[in-house]
């Protein structure tokens, strides 16, 4: 290059910003743009999926219930076994004196549909846990069924054609009856979280689902925390570097992108079939679960275990501290901030998983919790699966609630891997 | 911790790897073996048809709070997986009743027998719609079975020669149907739906068709089974929630699905005429709608008496309370028996009655 040419290039750059340079700078801007566009996508898209979660959800944060005195006739209930009386009777009794025009069988079950099918049993149970009722009017306050509680949150519209909603004129009438009585409350649903599943969407709750999860989530920590660590330790600190050990860790990182149904049919060849273990048991959701979190952990163990400086362990060894002192007294504890954080992500993956779960049975419906992790229970992701393919319009709004219900622990577990993170962390 | 017991060691290496290699052997060891005592089951399973399933789930919590007996477990397997795990044999790891929507086949009954499985009850509990539907804001169709071949079938007869399916708008089929695109959406070849669809509709509608009809056995079937794959047929999934959502937003789309998906959601929906008959409970009931598929329950008979309620929950199933008209099972959308075969099905599970071999 001559000295002349370069002599008129340094004073483009100093003097006059040439063609090339503005191009530069505009696609500098464009590149910028870009990012910006695709963060602002990102988060509208999330704002969209959540935003339309929790208003679908809204509807099942309250439950329409009736409250009707029910005569409990000291003649018609045996006190020694207040179960086996007639319930049903007491109930149908009670709302007959309130609609007494009603009569036709037609129209008595048209009219029952307002309230929950399973009343009767609630007010036996109410009986059976407080024998002192009997012999008393008491005040019976039990969900609204379906349809009504649809009515009451204007679920139905009252003003199409009677053909095209699922409730007529008669049985809004009555339920119009109830409101200007202020019969009719809207509590919070603690149902929701507190019953177990059922087929009524007013009393259907994740109880089973939830304590489900707890057991397979328990599950999986104990088996996949000892083994990915015990894994890690040993491939980063004492294996050799050898053929065979690269092998074992090429297998470990392709283990961890194993789609999970895959570990699904693996559950359902090995625990079920082969070692026949219960069917829908959260054990064996808690083993299947554990074979997709241990090598979330292991690799994040290697890595909190390479975090630990090289200087701790020469320290340690000059001192005089065996391999076995070294790792155990300082590598390990330096590093499980790190570890936990691994396995408290690899354990909220594991909550949301699907999958596998179906596959070893557990979708099914149970209308109880499960009393020990041997006992067939659905888990919150197939408790949603499960609501999800429901015919009942109550369904829609709970099957929402629920995945909020799964989000926010989700979002509480990563809060507490971040938080860990930031609390426990340690610059060198 | 857990590398205390080593800390005095020469021989690390070894030591850790042994360690870890017994931890993890004892945690899955103590996990099998604690599963395996724990196996005994006081739970019904059923499993089982997704049709059958409301029902099943009806009966099991009504059963679990009559009695107070644990809550029976009941799986939506569909019919074909729940006939393979219920013949799969004899033993508490193994499901007492299956629910099936159609009845069970000779090579499902063979299976069974050659699992030991030989001592089974048969019970017919009733019949359940399947309708087609469009959004509210669509056109109200009325077709014939014929019609719905033409518009759904891979090959269809046109001028005495079995060729592709060339209809890709309703007017094509017939002049007095909307001039609009043929969209139909309908459950995948694993749904127990499509095989009844298949049947009550595709083969019925291929019966019209003279060339068909004239086929020898195996291209009969081929031409008369066959759902086109040409775009105008859509495999939307199990899900029919999801079907429901998207008749919603395409009013020109028509969807096909199980009764009780129309019947909740008649605000939003409206069923296709068949034979001039729209789908509802009396037409459904009195046969004048004629696409209706058997719901079927098979219960082990080997283990009635093992497994703790089990012969209180099937009586339950078939009791007066679930089945006669108005009983809780039909008012769940299940189209109810007449009184005769009603008290049939009631005795033959009573007295847990050994269903002979299909025929086919």
């Amino acid at each position: 290059m001559s000295d002349k040419s370069a002599a008129t290039t340094r004073t483009g750059i100093w003097y006059e910003p040439d063609a090339s340079l503005k191009r530069r700078y505009a696609a500098d801007k464009r590149l910028r743009m870009y990012g910006v566009a695709a963060i602002v996508f990102a988060l509208s898209m999330l704002a969209i999926l959540v935003g339309t979660i929790v208003m679908t959800a809204l509807p099942a944060v309250t439950q329409t219930h009736v409250t009707l005195q029910v005569e409990l006739p000291a003649e018609a209930i045996d006190r020694s076994d207040p179960r086996s009386a007639s319930y049903q009777k007491m109930l149908a009794d009670t709302i007959s004196r309130l609609y007494p025009e009603v009569d036709t069988p037609r129209e008595l079950r048209e009219l029952r549909q307002l309230f929950t099918n399973n009343a009767q049993y609630m007010l036996r149970d109410m009986v059976v846990a407080d024998p002192s009722l009997i012999g008393q009017t008491v005040d019976f306050t039990f969900p609204m069924s379906d349809i009504g509680d649809q009515l009451h949150k204007g679920g139905i519209d009252r003003n199409l054609p009677p053909e095209q909603r699922r409730i007529n004129n008669d049985q809004i009438g009555w339920y119009d009856r109830l409101v200007e009585q202020g019969r009719i409350t809207t509590p919070l649903n603690t149902g929701m979280i507190f019953n177990a599943d059922s087929r009524f969407p007013e009393l259907a709750g994740l109880r089973g689902a939830l304590v489900g999860s707890f057991y397979a989530l328990l599950i999986c920590f104990l088996v996949s925390f000892p083994v990915g660590i015990s894994a890690a330790v040993y491939l980063e600190e004492f294996a050799p570097k050898n053929r065979w050990t690269d092998l074992i860790e090429v297998n470990i990182n392709n283990l961890a992108a194993v789609p999970s149904i895959v570990f699904g049919l693996l559950g359902l060849a090995v625990f079920l079939n082969f070692f026949g273990m219960p069917r829908s048991a959260p054990i064996v959701g808690g083993l299947v679960l554990s074979l997709m979190t241990l090598p979330t952990i292991i690799i994040a163990t290697r890595a909190a275990l390479k975090a630990v400086p090289p200087s701790i362990r020469e320290a340690a060894i000059g001192v005089g501290a065996s391999k076995m002192q070294t790792v155990g007294h300082h590598v390990l504890p330096l590093a499980m901030p790190g570890i936990l954080t691994g396995t408290i992500i690899g354990l909220a993956q594991a909550l949301g998983e699907t999958a596998p779960l179906l596959l070893i049975g557990m979708n099914a419906f149970i209308t109880a919790a499960p009393d020990s992790m041997f006992n067939p229970s659905t888990a919150l992701p197939t408790q949603i699966y499960i609501w999800a393919d429901s015919p009942e319009r109550g369904f829609t709004s709970r099957t929402s609630a629920a995945i909020v219900v799964l989000l926010g622990f989700l979002v509480c577990m990563n809060a507490i891997a971040i938080y860990m993170r930031k609390r426990f962390e340690r610059k060198w | 911790m857990w590398l205390l017991g080593a800390r005095h060691s020469q021989d690390w290496r070894m030591n850790v790897k042994l360690k870890s290699l017994t931890m993890a052997a004892t945690v899955a060891v103590a996990a099998l073996s604690v599963a395996g005592v724990a196996h005994a089951r006081d739970q019904i399973s059923v499993v089982g048809s997704s049709t059958v399933f409301p029902f099943s789930q009806a009966a099991a919590e009504q059963f679990a709070n009559e009695t107070g007996s644990p809550s029976p477990v009941v799986e939506s397997t569909g019919t074909g997986g729940g006939m393979k795990i219920f013949c799969g044999g004899v033993g508490t790891g193994h499901p007492d009743v299956t629910g099936a929507s159609r009845a069970m086949k000779l090579s499902e009954y063979e299976l069974c027998t050659s699992n030991g499985v030989t001592n089974i009850t048969e019970a017919l509990i009733g019949y359940d719609g399947l309708s087609m539907a469009v959004s509210r804001k669509g056109v109200q169709l009325d077709l014939t079975k014929k019609q719905l071949f033409q518009a759904l079938a891979d090959k269809v007869e046109v001028g005495g020669k079995i060729v592709a399916n060339p209809y890709k708008k309703w007017s094509d089929i017939d002049g007095s149907l909307p001039n609009t695109a043929i969209v139909v959406m309908g459950p995948p070849p694993t749904s127990g739906t499509r095989d009844a669809w298949v049947e009550l509709v595709m083969e019925e509608g291929c019966k019209e068709f003279p060339a068909i009809v004239a086929l020898d056995k195996d291209a009969h079937k081929e031409v008369c089974q066959r759902m086109r794959t040409d775009g105008p047929f859509i495999e939307a999934g199990e899900n029919d929630n999801l079907i429901v959502q998207r008749l919603e937003s395409d009013s020109n789309a028509y969807g096909i699905f199980g009764y009780s998906f129309l019947y909740e959601n008649q605000d939003k929906l409206q069923p296709v005429k068949v034979d001039g008959i729209a789908p509802n409970e009396d037409t459904i009931a009195d046969g004048s709608y004629k696409i209706s598929r058997p719901i079927y329950f098979y219960t082990k008979n080997a283990h009635r008496g093992v497994i703790p309620g089990l012969n209180e929950f099937v009586a339950e199933f078939v009791s007066d309370d679930a089945l006669s008209p108005g009983g809780y099972l039909i008012e769940r959308g299940l189209i109810a028996l007449a009184d005769g075969p009603r008290a049939a099905v009631q005795k033959a599970v009573k007295d847990a009655v050994n269903m002979p071999a299909p025929k086919k």
